[in-house]
């Protein structure tokens, strides 16, 4: 059990809710009102929806062996083309024009994956290099379209989509559900999957093997540019606004986070969207954490690195390897006369 | 031999399993000073995993370790190291970009204020080489500026240190071709004559009987035996090895030759095809059912022209017609997409996907001709795997064993599974036995003669001559980046053929 690779992300996900439930058991209520559901857990879930998201993303790019620095740029850009386009319009509500600037922001994002894809496959630059130019001119990118401000939208049916509710469960819910599903549908139903592991595996072995690595590559910074732009979507609308400076900022450190954690390497390869997933849950529900027992500001961030560094090391092998060597190696007391021989 | 000081190194009732796999059941093994000692046993016997317990890569289950008579505890290669134990593993991971000292000494380079000295660091690696391995070359140039051989010995030279008792040597010759083998003996004699304790991994029975004082037989993970090289004979050998009576493995004629066969269709034609730097331009005509082998020193182009045809290098010149078609061919996808397959010499780098399983790297070749969505069903390849798996005897026969987890000669056979699953007209096989156990190997052989029976082409290339001579039709003989001679029918002898590749 301990090798299934959903085993530690779990654990860890597991041992957090169950610090919450003996420091706060209102951690765990649920309240109906008008039908919906209120709660930490629901809110964890809302709130993380972009993240997940993005991460899902992330995922993909990061079993080619690649990664994407740019996707918090992505968010900013998404959420301000849309909201640009919005509060241009007469009616902010209507339908159609909420349809069109959704839309239009996919478009961009897909572009934008299209942009990373060909820096990376076809031009054969560095993932890291490659997205950290779209990481950096992205920014400014969404600051041009927001005009340096904040630009707020007043429409309700654009708030629907980050704050609205489908039955009694945030719509952001759903749009994660859909978003997981068609990647899972895509790599595991197809063949992507396997040559996306393979190419991330060994792309000199997967070349000879008549895989076309581009477009497989192609096609991971463009999904990744979409999961992007999606979450650029549910978060400004959430706030019926967009901030070309401050929003999806360090999304990229938390996705590739909640990617390592969910037990996918940085040296790609195998993959795991439903680890990512808990991951990006297990970064959210910290998150919440921190904020609920009232860690004092200052040292948030410092506390959140601090499990995440505890997360990490249960995760490695070699960390728990070493522990057990450790332990072991007391019934060895000539293993010290080995080392003295040097 | 001075059997009477007693051994150096002696392993006694090592258990080592992994998941699923007993690698290794109560295993003993004994090493004496000044001795060259093979373990032999077929692909997946746990050799490999014998020299790993005891070099610290991984940790025993149960089980002791003598070093010079005290009980040690190694715990990581490092520590093998420092305690005497040099090793080149069967994978050897040298940089052939950065220069033969910087591959000797990485790691513990000689540093002063944190700064390499680089002249010190040159001139150690040069007396090294010379006076250990009797070796004169210049340390400064890049490693992949030297032969294959002259590789391996600096990777000894990079695992001996001044205190080494014993060298352990995994493969060592399975991409040497017979005077490099030479050379490595001579290396591993003076070694031993200085009193060194040498184990020696291969598959070569000739090579066995050519170095080694004593033999160690592995089968399944289980001691089989230890015994005098002088008095085991080779059958004797190879019945404990694979565990039954000896059947003659040499039953194929030494020497096909084309003689009985009718060539007519034309699979492929290459027309003064070449590459500047890899391989001069050369014709060669690949005839339906019909094997062509490749011979000639390592280096002296084989495996560039197999990439030529390949399309895994571009040619610069010349025309390459597949079934009479002139084709561009630019890329192993498009080669394939012509029915043709190339199974690289490089397994670890060219060849398998490590983090993937058994059975995905089966059907990856064949997966990637479909593209992404023509799927082949779970279901199919378990189908796929199982079969392959017992055609060509994968060990263990699990399709969901991680690659990187088999023995290295059982790697090798998944690979070719992979490809013989595309049902290539023309299979490009380059060093297709390397690694592979006696048995196998005859397997291997007789398969390629049967595939070409029933139609498919084959381009045999192989460092072992007698292979070569066993399997083909006619031989392409490469000499200096020159396709030198085409050989048919009463040239096809070992002796004609040796002085073709050597110039005479
Ligand atoms: N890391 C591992 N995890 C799981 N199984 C392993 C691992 N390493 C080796 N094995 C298994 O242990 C057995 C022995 O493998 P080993 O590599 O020692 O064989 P070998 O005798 O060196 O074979 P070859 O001649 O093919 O190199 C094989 O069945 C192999 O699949
Ligand atoms: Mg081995």
């Amino acid at each position: 059990m301990v090798k299934h690779h959903l085993f530690w992300p779990l654990t860890v996900l597991g041992a957090l809710l169950l610090f919450n439930l003996v420091y706060s058991p209102a951690f765990f209520r649920i309240e109906l009102r008008n039908g919906q559901m209120y709660g930490s857990l629901i809110d964890i879930l809302n709130f993380g929806a972009p993240l997940i998201l993005v991460a899902i993303g992330m995922t993909l790019v990061i079993a080619t062996k690649g990664i994407d620095l740019s996707v918090g740029s992505v968010v900013a850009i998404s959420g301000a083309i849309a909201c640009l386009l919005i509060s241009k319009g007469a009616d902010q509500n209507a339908f159609g024009l909420v349809m069109l600037a959704v839309a239009v922001a996919l478009a961009l994002s897909v572009a934008l994956g299209i942009w990373n894809g060909l820096l990376v496959s076809v031009f054969g630059i560095q993932p890291i290099i490659a997205t950290l130019i779209l990481m950096v001119a992205g920014r400014g990118v969404a600051q041009l379209i927001s005009g340096g401000q904040i630009i707020t939208v007043n429409s309700e049916t654009y708030n629907y989509i980050g704050a609205g509710a489908l039955g009694s469960l945030p719509f952001a819910i759903y749009v994660v559900l859909i978003v997981l599903l068609v990647a899972s549908l895509l790599t595991r139903r197809t063949a992507l999957g396997m040559f996306i592991e393979s190419v991330g595996g060994n792309p000199t072995a997967s070349r000879l093997a008549g895989i076309r690595s581009r477009a497989v590559m192609f096609a991971v910074y463009i999904f990744c540019g979409l999961c992007a732009g999606v979450a650029g979507l549910l978060l400004s609308s959430n706030v019926s606004s967009a901030d070309g400076n401050n929003a999806g900022l360090w999304y990229e450190l938390d996705a590739i986070l909640a990617v390592v954690i969910g037990g996918t390497s940085l040296n790609g390869g195998r993959f795991y969207l439903m680890g990512t997933v808990i991951g990006a849950l297990i970064i959210q529900t910290l998150t919440t954490t921190i904020y609920i027992i009232g860690v004092r500001p200052e040292i948030t961030l410092v506390v959140k690195a601090f499990v995440v560094l505890i997360v990490c090391l249960v995760q490695s092998e070699a960390f728990r390897k070493t522990l057990v060597q450790r332990f072991k190696m007391r019934k060895y007391p000539l293993e010290q006369e080995v080392k003295r021989h040097a | 031999m001075k059997k009477e000081q007693g051994p150096i190194l002696t392993m006694s009732g090592i258990h080592k399993r992994f998941p699923g796999v007993k690698a290794l059941t109560d295993v003993s093994f004994r090493l004496f000073p000044g001795e060259v000692h093979a373990l032999m046993g077929e692909n997946g016997a746990g050799k490999s995993t014998l020299i790993k317990v005891l070099t610290g890569v991984y940790a025993i289950d149960s089980g002791e370790i003598e070093l010079s008579g005290k009980t040690v505890h190694i715990g990581s290669p490092q520590e093998a190291q420092l305690a005497g134990i040099s090793t080149v593993y069967q994978e050897v991971n040298l940089c052939p970009n950065l220069s033969v000292s910087e591959n000797i000494f990485i790691g513990r380079e000689p540093r002063r204020l944190g700064k390499i000295r680089w002249k010190q660091m040159h001139a150690e690696a040069k007396k090294l080489l010379e006076d250990r391995l009797q070796l004169h070359i210049d340390v400064t140039k890049p490693l992949h500026s030297y032969s294959v051989a002259v590789q391996q010995l600096i990777a000894i030279a990079r695992s001996l240190n001044i205190s080494a008792k014993v060298l352990i040597l995994d493969e060592p010759t399975s991409s040497l071709d017979r005077n490099e083998v030479k050379q490595l003996f001579q290396v591993m004699n003076n070694l031993k004559a200085e009193g060194l304790a040498i184990l020696f991994v291969t598959h070569f029975l000739d090579q066995v009987y050519e170095i080694s004082d004593r033999i160690t037989i592995l089968r399944g993970g289980e001691f089989i035996g230890e015994y005098a090289a002088s008095e085991l004979s080779r059958i004797e050998l190879v019945s404990k090895m694979i565990g039954k009576a000896f059947v003659e493995l040499d039953q194929l004629p030494k020497v096909r030759g084309t003689a009985s066969k009718e060539l007519s269709d034309v699979t492929a034609e290459a027309v003064q095809l070449g590459r500047k730097g890899a391989i001069e331009p050369f014709d060669l005509r690949i005839h339906k059912g019909e094997v062509v082998g490749l011979a000639g020193l390592l280096g002296s182009g084989r495996t560039e022209l197999a990439r030529l045809l390949f399309g895994a290098d571009r040619s610069d010149e010349g025309i390459l017609s597949v079934h009479g078609a002139t084709k561009a061919i630019g890329s192993p996808r498009q080669a394939i997409d012509h029915g043709i397959a190339f199974c690289s010499e490089n397994r670890k780098t060219e060849g398998i996907i490590e983090e993937l399983t058994v059975r995905e790297n089966i059907v990856l070749a064949l997966q990637a001709s479909r593209g992404w969505f023509k799927t082949i069903s779970r279901k199919k390849q378990d189908e796929i795997a199982d079969e392959y798996i017992k055609a060509i005897n994968i060990n263990p026969p699990n399709p969901e064993h991680l690659v990187k987890n088999l023995s290295g000669g059982n790697q090798q056979k998944v690979i070719l599974a992979r490809w013989l699953l595309t049902e290539p007209k023309l299979l490009i096989l380059d060093e297709p036995t390397r690694g592979i156990d006696v048995g196998a190997k005859a397997e291997i052989q007789k398969l390629v003669l049967s595939l070409s029976d029933k139609g498919m082409s084959v381009l045999f290339i192989s460092s072992e001559l007698e292979e070569v001579l066993r399997v083909s039709d006619k031989i392409a003989v490469l000499r200096d980046r020159n396709v030198v001679k085409v050989m048919t029918d009463d040239e096809l002898s070992q002796q004609q053929v040796m002085q073709a590749i050597a110039g005479g």
